[in-house]
């Protein structure tokens, strides 16, 4: 039996989806998007364009419902499938689009460089447990407008993994380009998805004009898209969870409405990330249990509306690779998993997602491993009847090498790496005392220092060296930052 | 040599039948005893001593290797003994008087036996001089004393001044162990050596039988 948790009954999902729904026939969305207004007017919606507004029709909702994909799969840059986000399956992602990254050397938070993003994408080639990359922090050394394609660029160029990116621009051809280049055609990346996009509603209920031309690209290109409404509970949110479980839900639907009037089938995921409002800093604590709760309820609503999920959980509002971090992040991971959604953004993350520590992505990894075995749940395995083992063990004194042992043990116990301290006070001293931070950073070195060149043919990496360059010079840059590290 | 070589991984995958039969196949040819021994069977174990330091290897397969050597060294032994050579050592092993906890106790009889020492477990709540006796009867040269408890931890100076008062340091050397012994602990009561876990009481009765 695979564990779940539920927060919701199906009859409180459907009072917070008919309210929704309710909200978007009355209330409607600002969509800055000409195109996309008239689209939708085209489908029934009712839209003004001098206002920029639409009140959407329960048929148009049913009919995005309809045709949005209940599952689909990511494939890596090598074209391997990699992720199948359907039912309860899970996978991990480092936390995404940080602005700065935490100095190894100096233990503080910086701005981040191309070589930092080498050593990053390096690093989540070698983790086990993490299945796709992240754009996970933003190069600050090149044009401002080049910062979202130049992070896939340097991804797709270091890591095998798939990757879960966003935009800021409207320029969605440079990401385009990387894609079709990466996989040879437009055919074959529509067959084969290679990244998933996310666009974030802004609150209450509007698309910018950025995030509704993103939505509109994507689903032209059937590049994969997560949802990602923030309502911030008490701020810019109702202050209860199920009130801003209605705000993401309405907000969300609209944007499932959105990519499926353009592209009907187009692959959509029910993400988010929602917070609660510390009133005490005016922050947005991800790390807070009411937020992770929230994360959970649209989980339910996700899996209701029969649609592959996504959540932002397994991260911390930390500074530093701490006591905090540590708790935050195990907890949220248990529970984004175990409320079964797809994709679990997050690891690496301090901050409020401001900062991304490899460090604190080698320890999440870690954190992720134990979540997959928590998953596995309680299973028999070969313990009915249990007569014959306890006879061994009777005649033995012990099990310590017994068949039943050697064959279990690895199914039943997953050993953490060298991060976890399992080892006794002595052992731990012997070698060296050291604390989890400093495992950890010996760790990023020898991963960044093991990892295997990409097998992207050659080709299609000068072809990528070439766009990049090309968009380079657009943007008023001479030469791209060395790529040495 | 390749039969050598097979020796070895064949210890390192803990298979104790195909050591077997490569074991007399390498006396068949005419190889030197101590060449089996020390570059197959003992080079084997250093690499399997190697992996479970970096935790590549746990317990378990540790000892199913440890069982391959052992039913290595059974073939060895007529030839080992004809040649003289000497065997790896006994060690008597108890829970000190007044403690009655065995678990980590066990855990080190099975892994130096596992090793290719010879083990007299004398069990739970045993008095020093116990300790000593039976070392003298069986000829071991160390004592591994455990403790469990804080309230059980005085007794086992005993043991060590037991050794002193008739004369055999240096001939009878003791090891000790438990919890919550500390490296500290042990030196303030004169003991010749402490394990922190099952597996370091291996490389301290090497080191105490000269055999590192």
């Amino acid at each position: 039996m695979r564990p779940t948790i539920r927060f919701l009954d199906d009859q409180l999902i459907t009072r917070i989806i008919d309210e929704a729904r309710d909200l978007l026939r009355t209330l409607g969305v600002t969509i800055h998007n000409q195109e996309v207004l008239s689209l939708l007017g085209d489908h029934g919606a009712e839209i003004d364009l001098s206002t920029e507004h639409t009140r959407l029709t329960d048929e148009i909702i049913d009919a995005a419902l309809k045709t949005a994909p209940s599952s689909f799969q990511l494939f890596d840059v090598m074209g391997n499938q990699t992720h199948d986000f359907s039912g309860d399956n899970v996978y991990f992602t480092p936390g995404s689009a940080a602005v700065n990254v935490m100095d190894s050397a100096t233990g503080d938070a910086r701005r981040p460089t191309t070589a930092d993003y080498i050593r990053y994408a390096k690093l989540v080639g070698g983790l086990k447990h993490i299945a796709a990359q992240s754009t996970a922090f933003i190069p600050a050394d090149v044009a401002e407008s080049l910062q979202d394609s130049y992070r896939l660029f340097l991804s797709l160029l270091f890591c095998e993994k798939p990757v879960i990116t966003g935009a800021f621009t409207k320029n969605f051809d440079i990401i385009r380009d990387l894609q079709q280049i990466v996989r040879g055609s437009a055919e074959e990346l529509k067959e084969k998805p290679l990244t998933m996009i996310s666009v974030c509603p802004t609150a209450p209920f509007k698309w910018t004009e950025a995030a509704s031309q993103n939505l509109l690209d994507c689903a032209r290109n059937s590049v994969p898209v997560e949802y990602i409404s923030m309502p911030l509970s008490g701020f810019m949110a109702p202050v209860t969870v199920v009130g801003s479980l209605i705000q993401h839900t309405a907000e969300t639907l609209s944007g499932i409405v959105i990519s499926q009037t353009v592209n009907p089938g187009t692959p959509v995921v029910y993400g988010g990330a929602p917070a609660i409002f510390d009133m005490r800093f005016e922050t947005t604590p991800m790390g807070a249990v009411e937020t992770m709760m929230i994360d959970c309820g649209y989980v339910e609503i996700g899996k209701f509306l029969n649609l592959p999920t996504q959540t932002y959980t397994a991260m911390s509002d930390a500074k530093l690779l701490d006591a905090q971090a540590g708790l935050e992040t195990g907890m949220g991971a248990a529970l984004g998993a175990l409320a079964g959604a797809n994709s679990i953004s997050g690891p690496g993350i301090l901050d409020f997602i401001n900062t991304l520590s490899l460090e604190k992505l080698v320890v999440d990894n870690e954190i992720c491993g134990m979540t997959f075995r928590l998953l596995e749940g309680i299973q028999p395995r070969e313990d009915f009847p249990s007569q014959p083992l306890f006879e061994e063990f009777l005649r033995d004194k012990h099990l310590i090498i017994a068949d039943h042992t050697r064959k279990h043990l690895r199914d039943e116990i997953a050993f953490p790496g060298p991060t976890i301290d399992r080892a006794n006070r002595a052992r731990w001293q012997e070698r060296g005392a050291v604390t989890i931070g400093q495992i950890a950073s010996s760790e990023v070195e020898r991963l960044v220092l093991e990892a295997e060149p990409t097998r992207l043919d050659k080709g299609k990496q000068a072809q990528l060296v070439e766009r990049m360059e090309r968009a380079a010079l657009s943007a008023g840059m001479d030469a791209l930052p060395q790529r040495d590290a | 040599m390749d039969i050598l070589k097979d020796i070895a991984a064949s210890l390192m995958a803990g298979d104790d039948k195909k050591i077997v039969e490569e074991v007399n196949q390498a006396i068949e040819m005419k190889m030197p005893t101590t060449e089996i021994l020390d570059d197959g069977l003992i080079a084997g174990m250093n690499v399997v001593g190697e992996k479970f330091r970096k935790d590549e290897m746990y317990i378990p397969e540790v000892l199913l290797s440890a069982r391959a050597m052992a039913a290595a060294v059974e073939v060895l032994k007529p030839l080992l003994i004809a040649e003289d050579v000497p065997s790896r050592g006994k060690v008597v092993l108890g829970s000190i008087q007044g403690d009655l906890h065995d678990i980590g106790k066990n855990l080190v009889a099975i892994m130096l036996e596992g090793a290719g020492f010879e083990v007299v477990d004398l069990g739970i709540d045993v008095p020093a001089e116990k300790f000593i006796e039976t070392a003298l009867e069986e000829d071991a040269s160390v004592v591994g004393v455990s403790s469990l408890l804080t309230t059980t931890m005085p007794k086992m100076k005993d043991v060590v001044d037991l050794v002193e008062e008739r004369g055999l340091s240096g001939k009878i050397k003791v090891l000790v162990g438990g919890a919550p012994l500390t490296e500290e602990f042990a030196q303030s009561i004169g003991a010749d050596g402490y394990a922190y876990d099952a597996a370091n009481a291996v490389e301290k009765v090497r080191t105490l039988v000269g055999r590192a």
